[in-house]
């Protein structure tokens, strides 16, 4: 609060203004494109911010190789493009890379598992950044590890790049679950609790006076009807990243458009039926139960 | 004594939550509005932060458009921040061609004014009608206002930095807007000064019906 009393008159990259952006998120749709033309589709279809990396999961997956962050001419054409913001994908530790995203004016980095991880025991160290950060997380642990080292944004990872909302679904449980047993416990359980989830004891207690994290929690990975979507919002998520599933299936402009409407009106079956109707080929899906270990995304970050 | 005032906040998409959580810190109501048969019932409403192209395509599609200018034009209270800002302006600059507002502000808002996300920032906002130490005010990608109409009262400017000077506060009969984000700070003077707004129409017309009521 010290800064308020300063000579400065404006403060850039605070807390209040990283997290507060994310809130400005909420109720949304944020969708990977890997090209200026596919943001602009997102734009129209109403997303609240376009992801930009290299190629989508699904082709990821496809191709093999390292994935890395986007190209910055590309997350530049991106950015040109479309007025909404604009997050770009580095690789989990990859500090670098995210320091080329900032200076690229991009609005969210996503520290993601999605791409090869560039170190394989540390995060970027996110506070030092004035542009915010979101990451994955599989359980309550994992999202306070990531906040303390400056996460203004939490997604459930999922397992991005399938069409298989099943991932989703148990880190989304796993998560609120976590929650919701810590509002259960007494001042003295709580520094256990911080033990077992290997997590700081005043993110912990903090979370237990809440009942939610202190940053807005997002649904990623798997991600590919409107269905999906609202079952994920229905289950506690704040917002929806879809990943594949829109620029993978047979009509991504009315699939996209679907799933904004299937977000906002997530609790009214009688909308997502509608929106449902003529959508076309959603992508092709993978079965994550006959997925190789090596081939998970989810188990990646620490 | 007036009845307890009934806010909707339009819940499209964006902070929804925070303004639900202040309003009724002030003695209102809060509801949700998604529906035309929901914006009929309240007294008022708040049109939140949150990605104004969203909220503009939504409102659209779910015919809430025509009903929220019919309900503006008849003099129904809103107050928007930030994203809210922009749906409530009749003119705007740097978006998309095709974005639609509700208007009602005759106000020309830049979208995106300061900047993009590394430069939104934290300041203190001198507001008229706000009284004690100036209002923290969060602005995140924030819009402001280009030119205010004759009829525009302004409430708030910039103090200090590149953009000093610059109208972030504004209100024109029962509509206020403001670039910055009070739901985020937990400060509720805003909020007070559009309820107290609120409740003065619910007296007016309270007053009007029992005037009614006595001529017959």
């Amino acid at each position: 609060m010290a800064e308020h009393s300063t000579t400065v008159p404006t403060t850039t990259g605070t807390e209040a203004v990283k997290r507060g952006m994310a809130e400005q998120l909420k109720g949304g749709v944020i969708m990977d494109v890997v090209t200026p033309e596919q943001a602009k589709i997102a734009e129209d279809a109403g997303a609240v911010a376009v992801m930009a990396l290299e190629r989508v999961p699904a082709d990821i997956r496809a191709q093999g190789g390292i994935a890395r962050m986007s190209d910055p001419d590309m997350v530049q054409g991106i950015v040109d493009a479309v007025s909404i913001p604009v997050m770009a994908k580095a690789r989990i530790g990859h500090f670098v890379e995210a320091q080329v995203l900032q200076s690229l004016g991009v609005d969210y980095i996503d520290e993601s598992e999605v791409l090869t991880p560039a170190d394989e025991a540390h995060h970027i160290a996110k506070s030092e950044f004035t542009v915010p950060f979101v990451c994955g997380a599989t359980d309550l642990g994992e999202a306070l590890r990531r906040i303390a080292e400056g996460a203004a944004m939490i997604r459930s990872k999922g397992e991005a790049g399938t069409g298989n909302v099943v991932e989703a679904v148990r880190h989304m449980r796993a998560i609120r679950a976590g929650i919701r047993r810590l509002g259960t416990l007494d001042a003295t359980e709580l520094f256990v609790a911080a033990k077992e989830l290997r997590a700081p004891y005043d993110l912990v207690a903090e979370v237990a006076r809440l009942g939610k994290l202190p940053v807005v929690l997002f649904t990623a990975g798997g991600i590919a009807t409107p269905a999906d979507a609202a079952m994920m919002m229905q289950l506690g998520a704040e917002g929806v990243f879809v990943g594949s599933g829109i620029f993978k299936s047979g009509d991504p402009a009315q699939r996209a458009a679907a799933i904004v409407q299937a977000t906002t009106f997530h609790d009214d079956p009688d909308v997502i039926a509608k929106v449902s109707r003529g959508l076309g080929e959603p992508m092709v899906g993978i079965n994550v139960a006959t997925l190789p270990e090596s081939e998970r995304y989810a188990t990646r970050g620490w | 004594m007036s009845r307890k005032p009934v806010v909707g906040v339009l819940a499209l998409q964006g902070d929804v939550r925070e303004h639900l959580a202040t309003l009724p810190e002030l003695g209102a109501e809060a509801v949700i509005v998604r529906r035309p048969e929901e914006l009929a019932g309240v007294d008022a409403l708040v049109v939140p932060g949150g990605e104004s192209t969203t909220m503009a395509k939504l409102a659209a599609r779910f015919g809430l458009l025509e009903p929220l200018r019919a309900a503006v034009a008849d003099g129904l209270p809103v107050y928007g921040s930030c994203a809210g800002m922009i749906m409530l302006a009749d003119r705007l600059l740097d978006a998309p061609p095709d974005q639609v507002t509700v208007g009602g502000l005759d106000v020309t808002v830049r979208r995106n004014a300061f900047g993009r996300q590394v430069d939104s920032f934290e300041s203190q906002v001198e507001i008229e009608g706000v009284a004690g130490d100036p209002v923290h005010a969060v602005f995140i990608r924030a819009p402001w206002v280009e030119e205010a109409g004759e009829g525009v009262q302004v409430l708030g400017r910039v103090v200090g930095g590149p953009a000093d000077g610059r109208i972030v506060a504004v209100r024109q009969g029962n509509l206020v807007a403001t670039s910055f984000h009070p739901e985020l700070t937990g400060d509720r003077r805003v909020h007070a000064l559009f309820v107290d707004i609120v409740r003065r129409r619910l007296a007016e017309r309270a007053g009007a019906v029992a005037g009614n009521e006595e001529d017959q």
